[in-house]
């Protein structure tokens, strides 16, 4: 026991044992993971749980449902209780109807006798049941197939739209010399000051004028020319030697392959940085969407959700798996990439 | 899957060569900047002009030569205020009730969130096991869209949820936390918090990991505590890090909508109502639609965001020159 506690406390360091600095530090990372991941957990969990057990206060942690089974003469299958008091105690039965406090059951192996008994006599016989239901409703009773498609229409052609023209900008403004050329780079930084929020409005007219309102296109075009993206292209393909370009040059080949067979390959980490970044920036947008696109057929998951939170008020069962579809590609791309994403939005300094 | 598109660049290489070979290598340059160019100034500079068309007409329509010229009216509407502190004085009460809501917000959000973010960043960048697992777990709700983060913290804080279960299960009474402007207000701020302080522990970590160890050493050599050693060593030496995720949660949280938006609505009444709420329902989300008053405090909110900015890059320079 003393063998595992020394090795449980060794400290990375190797030198002694760990000291109280180590526990706070301990203790505090203990209490990250709880309030970190703790709701996401919580979640997940309840998005498995029956309506009936969402209503439940206070909640159970696992989802739980009531053991049903199908009695001869009777359409639906009924919930089974387990008798805990009274006369019958210690059968199992299923239950009819319930009237106030009496409730009409019968015992499955001779469904011709209802009995009747005192609801305080019972209990109900559970367990773990995970409701894929919950799940499977989203796509048979709901449009959220529709909604999936809208956000990865969007996500995907906004991605590569973006990658593809900041690209070539920031190509441009890293190795060219030519006239104008400090007056583009001084517009792109400057207008890094100047968040897009703060054009709403007239961004909307324009959309509008452009008859994009309403449609994918005009969530996916006016984003795609960020400034962000050109600017992180160009600090990466600053570092790519002139010498391999004029070496293709001698070779007659034209700056259009130059292009696609020198720099992009060369840049390919710095895109692959954008493009994580721009699917993240696209899955999760909300205000842009929410002003273009007012029909509910043409709704992103954000804006489902966010609109499932007025129409069914107090329909979790529904709101909850579909909070956890929503946010699992972020996920499973977090858990593949987790190291690019940091490296990337600490580089870029912002979402 | 760059090779998929080989075919494809070869027939575009050919006329690709004919212009290139009329315009010289120089202007080949303006072909590769054209497309984005022709999007940026279109959808970045010709609005940054158009907000202030907007901001000086009135009336409702959004074709420009319908609107009538109102001057500085719209200023006026946003301004015109007896007592500033006092929203109740002011002619258009809500635009201040947005205003002092935003500027406790960003104090609150901003304050706790860089003290937490700095503390996470230095346990972090102590000696530990699975260091990248524990930067994982406090970098994840970055990655969430604030609608889900505003949905995971609303199933847990509604009547029937599990914090009023632990409540009641250690004898305090349940609280209706969306529904009392105090504790919505609180909420909001703290699920602010929760969703993005990650991303300022990460550049935190960053500036903690690029402190020369032998500082330290040498610190340890004379016997230094550790908090001399945080006071006299890890804060100055981090400061220039310090001041840049200051000014960059400033930044944000002045702009901060989606997930407040979409955990209280803005309410009870206006208690959560932020300034990018007061534009986006002014000019998009309630009737009548205000188009001119809402570029009109666009434009505020733009000139408070271009000093942070300023400022940001500012302290940028002064950490190249020191």
């Amino acid at each position: 026991m003393a063998r595992i506690v020394a090795f449980l406390t060794r400290t990375r360091a190797g030198k002694g044992r760990m000291d109280w600095t180590d526990w706070v530090t301990y203790g505090y990372l203990l209490f990250g993971i709880v309030l970190m991941f703790g709701p996401v957990a919580w979640l997940l969990l309840s998005s498995f749980k029956t309506g009936a057990e969402l209503e439940r206060f206070p909640p159970r942690l696992l989802p739980v449902a009531q053991d049903t089974l199908v009695v001869e003469g009777y359409d639906e299958p009924l919930p089974l209780f387990k008798m805990i008091a009274g006369d019958q105690e210690g059968r199992t039965l299923a239950q009819i109807r319930r009237v106030g406090l009496i409730a009409q059951m019968v015992d499955p192996a001779e469904p011709e006798t209802r009995l009747k008994v005192n609801v305080a006599d019972r209990e109900p016989i559970e367990r773990i049941a995970f409701a894929w239901s919950n799940y499977t409703d989203l796509f048979e009773r709901l449009n959220f197939p529709l909604y999936l498609w809208n956000s990865t229409a969007i996500t995907l052609t906004a991605t590569a739209i973006m990658l593809v023209i900041n690209s070539m900008a920031a190509f441009a403004l890293s190795k060219y010399k030519f006239r104008g050329k400090l007056t583009v780079l001084a517009l792109v930084i400057g207008t890094l000051m100047v968040p897009g929020t703060v054009l709403l409005v007239p961004t909307f007219l324009l959309v509008s004028q452009f008859g994009m309102v309403n449609t994918l296109w005009g969530v996916i075009i006016p984003g795609a020319a960020t400034p962000t993206g050109v600017f992180l292209l160009r600090q990466y393909m600053i570092t790519i030697p002139d010498e391999i370009l004029d070496a293709a040059r001698m070779d007659s080949a034209s700056e259009l392959k130059i292009f696609w067979r020198i720099i992009i390959p060369l840049s390919a980490p710095a895109i692959a940085v954008l493009a994580i970044l721009a699917i993240m920036w696209r899955w999760n947008d909300f205000l842009w969407p929410l002003i273009v696109l007012s029909e509910n057929d043409k709704f992103t998951l954000q804006l489902a959700l966010n609109s499932f939170q007025g129409e069914f008020l107090t329909e979790w069962e529904k709101l909850l798996p579909a909070t956890v579809l929503t946010l699992l590609p972020v996920a499973i791309v977090f858990m593949f990439l987790q190291k690019y994403i940091a490296t990337g939005i600490a580089s870029t300094g912002g979402k | 899957m760059l090779k998929l598109l080989n075919p494809i660049m070869r027939l575009v290489e050919i006329p690709f060569l004919l212009v290139q070979k009329r315009l010289g290598i120089g202007m080949t340059a303006w072909l590769f900047l054209a497309p984005n160019l022709a999007l940026f100034s279109l959808f970045t500079f010709l609005p940054i002009i158009l907000n202030f068309s907007y901001a000086t007409t009135g009336g409702e329509a959004i074709l420009l030569r319908d609107r009538p010229d109102v001057g500085f009216q719209n200023f006026g509407n946003l301004l015109e205020c007896e007592n500033v502190l006092d929203p109740s004085s002011c002619r258009n009460d809500l635009f201040w009730r947005a205003v002092w809501n935003t500027v406790w917000f960003v104090v609150f959000q901003v304050g706790i969130m860089v003290i937490a973010a700095l503390a996470t960043a230095i346990v972090l960048n102590r000696k530990i096991r699975a260091r990248g697992l524990f930067r994982g777990v406090f970098f994840f709700p970055v990655l969430l869209s604030p609608v889900v983060v505003a949905l995971i913290w609303k199933w847990i804080l509604q009547r029937n949820g599990l914090l009023n279960a632990g409540l009641e299960s250690l004898g305090f009474e349940t609280i209706n936390w969306l529904i009392e402007r105090h504790w919505a207000f609180f909420w909001s701020t703290f699920i602010s918090i929760w969703a993005h302080m990650g991303f300022y522990t990460l550049i935190l970590l960053a500036g903690l990991q690029a402190i020369p160890q032998d500082v330290y050493e040498a610190a340890l050599m004379d016997r230094a505590s550790p908090w001399r050693c945080f006071r006299k060593i890890t804060l100055p030496l981090l400061s220039p890090t310090l001041l840049v995720v200051l000014v960059l949660a400033l930044i944000k949280g002045v702009q901060t909508f989606d997930e407040i938006y979409a955990f209280t609505g803005g309410g009870p009444g206006s208690a959560t109502t932020l300034i990018m709420q007061f534009i986006y329902e002014t000019g998009f989300g309630v009737q009548p639609r205000l188009l001119g008053v809402a570029a009109a405090a666009a434009i505020m909110l733009a000139m408070v965001l271009i000093f942070l900015t300023a400022l940001q890059f500012w302290i940028n320079r002064k950490k190249v020159d020191g």
